[in-house]
């Protein structure tokens, strides 16, 4: 007879996984962050780093204490949302603004809902709105001068502009070119479209975002941009792009609205989302007291997935016409 | 014509190295066979009132059969004596009536042999008929019964026969040898069926990753008028059958309808080798050519095993497993079911004894849903994995059902994919069972 000394392990098929974990999505999302991360460095300065750091790293602390858990790092999920919210924060806030919005994010904007997986809306967007709307005069302010290699020595406090969306005669000061490298003012990871383009391309040949969303975002907030953007540029194509390499619409088209947790899971619904989140976009920087809408855009379409998802189940194989 | 493709579906590890370039290999008849009456889809067999404990019976003679249409017969795999008849473990995992047979070692053959014939000079219903009495089944693992497949209702023509050649599990390679060794007889059955259907045309599919099975398959079929020979993506599961039809014809089987509602059926390459053979030479299904692999096994190989041979026979003949061995599978890793032992026997739909070493084989924890839709892109069926799983945790079977639940056929990409190892195929069985239960009350 056999010798099997141990008890063969009786499941349910499959019997084969693939190695892909929570864990190593999240990994490869920061990964993907890193072109951009580098870019705010060059960019901004010693501060942007440090910003970086605190906001990671009270993310991490705060979901560590609220699961008791000694393991800070985890699934990954709190380091990518801490990663998030300083890109989305001008380059040197005050340190407790960014301890109070990494540690909202967490709490506020996941764990009251029940952790991983079950929140609503996106963690970091919750931490941005929250202090956007209670500390806006601190988020306004930005510092940029043109770049000298890591430029540790600048002075953080003398050149404070802007994002150009504010100012739309700034605008013309910069060029196209410079708006898609990112050497201008605005918040720490979305001036630089090229480095969140790299990022976002390893991201789909990954197959962690789906590119519908994306794309609809974009080509929503590109549309519009040229049909109603008004004479900015000599050419509405020119501001079309103006307004998909200005402000966070890159950031939050490739890394916030692709959020796998607060996005739909059907494909049709991944379109609508995608078209949504470019029209309200939109429609806040057109008509809003705020001079960029990606934030409230995103939220906004967070809170009507459940309803997008139900609405879009798709039709089996099979139940399509048929060719026969 | 552009090669089609299905959207969904998965690329794991094929692992087919261990045994793809071994010629299948004869185990000698063993000593002992047990043969369950359940051995397809459909009426289960009865023993035949011949056949009691003493009885004496020759290879090839029937043992059991059932009055049911979709049913077919059971046949003794060696000569000896019958020594028991009861309950025996079964692939399935539940206990099944089946006959133990001790072999007299002589191998001695029923007379069937007698009833050889040339299936040019017969008409459908003689093929269909012999096919019955051979009781062939689907030998790639769903065991439909043969006949019934080439028996469509009146009112449903079909003008195409589709041979699946894709093997799309990992580690089988039971099918790539048979089209690498006989692959007349594979086409001869082709035409077998072709002349019993009244069809068409016939089409041979073949994943890429056999480029030699395509190769020989493709040379014979040369001066085939009406029989195409068809690379296939090499992708799992593209030899599910709404799969492989929908690359090769561009139809779509109809939600809970079958192939023949849309003009097509579809058999497995190694039941296309057994109609050769039971046309031609009369033989009943006796054995069946089987992979033995994986990395618990010490020798793998690709074997033509008797129907009934214990598993645990048919690994010894391999060279034992090893001993970090964890898991034993009758079938692939996608779709086989797990053994608890190797005290149960090889029947007509097992396709392969694979033996997993890997940790990961214990079912791991899971973690929360994150809703990344990978299971939404995997399902071949375009369903919501994760929806059904959700509303079958909270039983929500009537939503479950909404969400077409039974449109699933269980090929196991979501749970595959699913960064959250989350027993998604696991709970949407558990839904289908559910929901099957309800509509039966």
């Amino acid at each position: 007879m056999i010798k099997v000394n141990k008890k063969l392990v009786v499941s349910s098929s499959p019997h084969i996984r693939s190695i892909e974990s929570i864990q190593s999505i999240m990994g490869d999302v920061l990964i993907a962050l890193l072109p951009a991360v580098i870019m705010a460095v060059f960019l901004f300065g010693y501060r942007a780093l440090l910003t970086i750091i605190i906001a990671m790293g009270s993310a991490m602390l705060a979901e560590a204490i609220w699961l008791k858990k000694k393991d800070i790092f985890s699934d990954g999920s709190a380091a990518v949302t801490g990663l998030l919210l300083a890109l989305t924060l001008p380059p040197a806030p005050p340190w407790w603004l960014v301890v109070v919005g990494s540690v909202a994010a967490i709490i506020i904007g996941k764990q009251v809902f029940g952790g991983i997986g079950y929140n609503i809306f996106n963690p970091a967007l919750v931490g941005r709105a929250i202090i956007v709307v209670s500390w806006g005069s601190h988020m306004a302010g930005n510092i940029w001068s043109p770049p000298q290699l890591f430029n540790f020595s600048a002075d953080v406090s003398a050149v404070t502009t802007a994002t150009v969306l504010a100012l739309p005669q700034e605008a013309l000061a910069h060029s196209l070119g410079q708006l898609f490298i990112g050497n201008m003012a605005g918040c720490l990871g979305e001036t630089s479209a090229l480095a969140l383009l790299l990022g976002g391309l390893w991201l789909y040949f990954k197959g962690h975002i789906d590119i519908r969303i994306p794309v609809c975002y974009l080509g929503m907030v590109f549309t519009l941009g040229v049909l109603f953007g008004g004479g900015t540029y000599h050419s509405p194509l020119f501001t079309g792009l103006f307004h998909l390499f200005s402000g966070g619409v890159m950031l939050g088209a490739i890394y916030m609205a692709t959020d796998m947790v607060t996005t739909p899971v059907t494909p049709r619904g991944k379109v609508i989302f995608g078209i949504g989140c470019g029209l309200i976009t939109m429609m806040i920087r057109f008509w809003g007291s705020l001079p960029e809408g990606v934030t409230f855009a995103i939220l906004i379409m967070n809170a009507v997935t459940p309803i997008i998802d139900n609405y879009t189940t798709p039709q089996p194989f099979g139940r399509m016409s048929n060719s026969a | 014509m552009a090669r089609m493709k299905f959207k969904g579906g998965i690329h794991p590890a094929y692992n087919k190295d261990y045994t793809s370039t071994l010629a299948i290999t004869e185990m000698p008849p063993p000593a002992k066979v047990v043969i369950p009456m359940v051995q397809h889809i459909g009426a289960p067999c009865e023993p035949v009132v011949q056949v009691e404990k003493g009885t004496k019976v020759k290879v090839g003679q029937m043992l059991g059969d059932s009055g049911g249409f979709v049913s077919a017969p059971i046949h003794s795999s060696v000569s000896g004596n019958v020594t028991d008849i009861g309950l025996y473990n079964h692939p399935c995992g539940r206990k099944i009536t089946a006959a133990t047979i001790e072999s007299d070692g002589l191998d001695e053959w029923d007379t069937f042999r007698k009833t050889a014939r040339d299936y040019k000079k017969m008409t459908p219903e003689t093929i269909r008929k012999a096919i019955r009495k051979s009781g062939l089944v689907g030998l790639g693992g769903a065991t439909f019964p043969t006949h019934v497949k080439l028996a469509p209702p009146p009112d449903k023509s079909i003008d195409t026969v589709i041979i699946n050649g894709a093997e799309c599990e990992p580690y089988l390679t039971a099918d790539h040898r048979i089209m690498l060794e006989h692959p007349g007889d594979v086409l001869t059955g082709l035409k077998i069926m072709i002349k019993a259907l009244g069809a068409e045309k016939g089409i041979i599919g073949i994943e890429e990753n056999k480029p030699d099975a395509l190769r020989v398959m493709e040379k014979l079929c040369e001066d085939q008028e009406n029989i195409t020979v068809v690379p296939l993506e090499t992708k799992y599961p593209q030899g599910a059958e709404k799969m492989l039809i929908y690359v090769t014809t561009r139809r779509e089987v109809p939600s809970g309808g079958l192939p023949l509602d849309i003009g097509v059926v579809n058999h497995n390459v190694g039941t296309a080798v057994a109609i050769t053979k039971a046309i031609a030479e009369g033989r009943p299904l006796i054995e069946r050519v089987l992979t033995v692999t994986g990395p618990g096994v010490n020798t793998p190989a690709n074997l033509l095993v008797r129907i009934g041979t214990l598993v645990s026979d048919v690994i010894d003949y391999c060279g034992g497993l090893k001993d970090e061995t964890l898991k034993l599978l009758i079938g692939g890793p996608m779709m086989g079911l797990a053994q608890p032992n190797t005290d149960l026997p090889v029947i007509k739909g097992t396709s392969g004894i694979l033996a997993l070493t890997d940790q990961d084989v214990y079912l791991s924890e899971s973690s929360p849903c994150i809703r990344c839709a990978k299971c939404v892109d995997a399902c071949p069926v375009y369903l919501l994995p994760t929806s059904i799983a959700q509303s079958a945790e909270h039983n929500l079977f009537s939503r479950a059902e909404k969400l077409h639940a039974l449109d699933c056929f269980e090929c196991g990409c979501c749970s595959f994919v699913c960064p959250s190892k989350i027993p998604l195929t696991q709970l949407i069985r558990i839904a289908k069972a559910e929901i099957m239960n309800r509509k039966r009350k």
